[in-house]
């Protein structure tokens, strides 16, 4: 169920180039978000809120990773401990949890990384694998809490899930796309489900790829929103279910949807 | 009678606070912060004779204290809305207002033929929405296409009361509310949307898909308004008057200028409980002004 919460901010700080973390007291949301969830930020005085996916969720606390972009996350870059954010949440269609017998493979890139550091933790699976892609070594985000977390999934007697970052130009990690790691890792493997967020271009990549090797695949997509509760149509995606193509919201029905159902532009 | 129900072509609202077409969906959406019933009525989404997929995404783009939407009437069709949406609003004791659109006279026409035999209490004319490329605002721009859609759309409005909602991107408002009151309208609602336009200088790209789009939200008040003053002077029949309403002193400075109720839609997405807050000021407005009811303070502005 949707709420309106006012959330104390613990701790706001830059993680990477242009990127922050922020950690929020709310147990009210702490304890109903699911994976692949955003919430919707109000930004001082702006007339709409900004859609944050929730990085990772702690008894009472929730994290939310941000990059700066314009004038809302700016805003939001300027707040310090003690103060309180109104959100909405938590919001949206997440990733649907998996069973301990499954293997997952989650790729992310860039800002789109962050909300699969709970898929990875949260998300049933009993290995997880995480390809994690970034422009250059600057940006690189959460690289230690998902060697962490893929590490902490693995039962005992089987070794620990990898994670493998690439830049695109090189200066950090394994140069180049996300999927050609991707591509090694499903021919090593046999996987339950790909799970991705990241811009659009990305997403369409590894859906292809995930398609070649016949795993299911979830994508989180991004749109500008207006209500974020599926009031107001601003914000739909081109689906295609059941042989039509429709509009669909990507706060109600999304924001994760069925890779093989989206109508790639 | 309490401080805040008014009475609208027969038709009782509880308060006059009306979630506005297009920015409440059909009424389930907003549920979880607190019931409908809360409401004076809702404007539901405007719906089509047959479902429209709308516009291309990016829908939406903010602006300096505004936003700019090209939803381009995405609804499931006017029986989709009859048989699977209206049920549970009826059951929501609260005004339900159909909103129609169209793209010829003949749709717009069987589309409200079709409303008057359903349940809805009210039918809101659409003959503003800007985001479409046939008819839409078209409609609304001349008074010769006024009266002739509005006529249409009369002969087959039933005993439901017909508000004609106009659009605020005309020469001369006065004019086409004169328009609408002579082809039969029972009531009037304005402002729909301004058409608008904003460019990311980066990509020299529009931010919307369709380019263009309807500007709501704050920036719209003192354009609302004002068209809502000069349409008091120059009709008789009731206004429903919306455009940037985000607060109760919003509310009632069009309420002032001539309104009987007020229809509140882009300020819920920032503050989903904008609605209730607004009748509880309204409510001891009404009172400090030691009024019995609303309508009362409705025209009440003391122009210089
Ligand atoms: C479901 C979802 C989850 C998201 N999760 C994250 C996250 O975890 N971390 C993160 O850094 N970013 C995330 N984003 C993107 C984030 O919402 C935008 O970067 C942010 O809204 C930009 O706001 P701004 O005021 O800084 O930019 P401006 O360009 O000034 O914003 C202007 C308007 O455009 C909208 N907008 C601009 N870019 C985007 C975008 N990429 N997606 C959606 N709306 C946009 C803004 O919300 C605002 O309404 C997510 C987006 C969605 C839809
Ligand atoms: C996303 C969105 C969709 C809308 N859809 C409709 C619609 O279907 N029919 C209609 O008559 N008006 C529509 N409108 C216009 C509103 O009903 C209202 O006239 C306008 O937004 C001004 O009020 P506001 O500033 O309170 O939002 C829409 C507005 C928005 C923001
Ligand atoms: S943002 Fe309003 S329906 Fe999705």
């Amino acid at each position: 169920m949707a709420k309106q919460v006012f959330a104390r901010i613990l701790e706001n700080r830059l993680i990477a180039a242009a990127a922050y973390s922020m950690l929020l007291e709310c147990p009210a949301l702490a304890r109903e978000a699911q994976i692949g969830q955003f919430v919707h930020v109000l930004c001082g005085d702006k007339p709409l809120r900004r859609p944050i996916s929730v990085c990772r969720v702690r008894e009472a606390e929730l994290t939310l990773v941000y990059a700066v972009r314009g004038e809302g996350t700016a805003w939001l870059a300027e707040r310090t401990c003690g103060e309180t954010l109104d959100i909405l949440g938590a919001l949206g269609n997440g990733f649907p949890l998996l069973d301990a017998s499954a293997r997952l493979l989650v790729v992310g890139g860039g800002i789109g990384v962050p909300p699969l550091l709970d898929c990875a933790i949260r998300g049933g699976a009993g290995h997880v694998d995480a390809v994690l892609g970034f422009r250059a070594h600057g940006q690189v985000i959460l690289e230690e809490e998902f060697a962490a977390a893929c590490a902490g999934v693995a039962s005992n007697a089987e070794p620990a899930g990898s994670v493998t970052v690439c830049t695109e130009d090189g200066s950090y990690g394994t140069g180049g796309r996300v999927t050609v790691p991707m591509e090694e890792l499903l021919r090593k493997n046999q996987y339950g489900a790909v799970y991705s967020c990241g811009p659009l271009p990305m997403l369409k990549a590894v859906a292809e790829t995930a398609a070649k090797y016949a795993v299911p695949c979830r994508v989180s997509l991004e749109e500008r929103m207006g209500c974020g509760v599926g009031a107001c149509l601003v914000c739909s995606a081109k689906i295609r279910r059941n042989g039509t193509e429709e509009y669909l919201r990507v706060c109600k029905e999304g924001p994760v949807f069925n890779a093989e159902e989206v109508c790639w532009e | 009678m309490s401080l805040l129900n008014v009475n609208i072509c027969g038709v009782d609202f509880k308060n006059p606070v009306i979630a506005a077409s297009g920015t409440y969906g059909f009424g389930k959406d907003y549920t979880d912060f607190f019931p409908l019933e809360r409401l004076g009525g809702i404007s539901c989404k405007g719906t089509t004779l047959l479902p429209r997929l709308g516009n291309p995404p990016p829908r939406v783009a903010e602006t300096a204290s505004g936003i700019l939407n090209s939803v381009g009437l995405q609804n499931p069709g006017v029986r989709h809305f009859i048989s699977e949406d209206l049920p549970w609003l009826l059951e929501q004791n609260t005004v339900v207002i159909a909103n129609a659109a169209g793209s010829t006279v003949e749709d717009y026409s069987e589309n409200v033929a079709l409303l008057a035999q359903s349940g809805v209490h009210m039918i809101e004319l659409n003959i503003s929405c800007p985001n479409v490329k046939e008819g839409g605002v078209a409609f609304g721009t001349s008074c010769a296409s006024v009266e002739k859609i509005v006529g249409a759309a009369k002969k087959v409005s039933g005993n439901k009361p017909l508000i004609v909602k106009l659009s605020p991107n005309v020469t001369s408002i006065a004019e086409i509310a004169r328009a609408a009151e002579s082809a039969g309208a029972d009531a009037l609602s304005l402002i729909n949307t301004i058409t608008g336009m904003k460019i990311d200088v980066d990509t020299r790209r529009p931010i919307l898909r369709n380019n263009t789009g309807g500007l709501s939200g704050a920036a719209l008040l003192p354009v609302a308004v004002r068209m809502v003053w000069e349409v008091r002077r120059a009709v008789a029949l009731p206004i429903i008057g919306m455009g940037g309403v985000t607060k109760w002193q919003d509310a009632a400075e069009l309420i002032l200028a001539g309104a009987d109720a007020i229809q509140i839609g882009t300020a819920c997405f920032a503050n989903p409980f904008a609605p209730p807050e607004l009748i509880g000021g309204l409510e001891e407005w009404v009172q400090r002004e030691g009024c019995a009811n609303i309508a009362e303070l409705s025209g009440r502005v003391r122009p210089w």
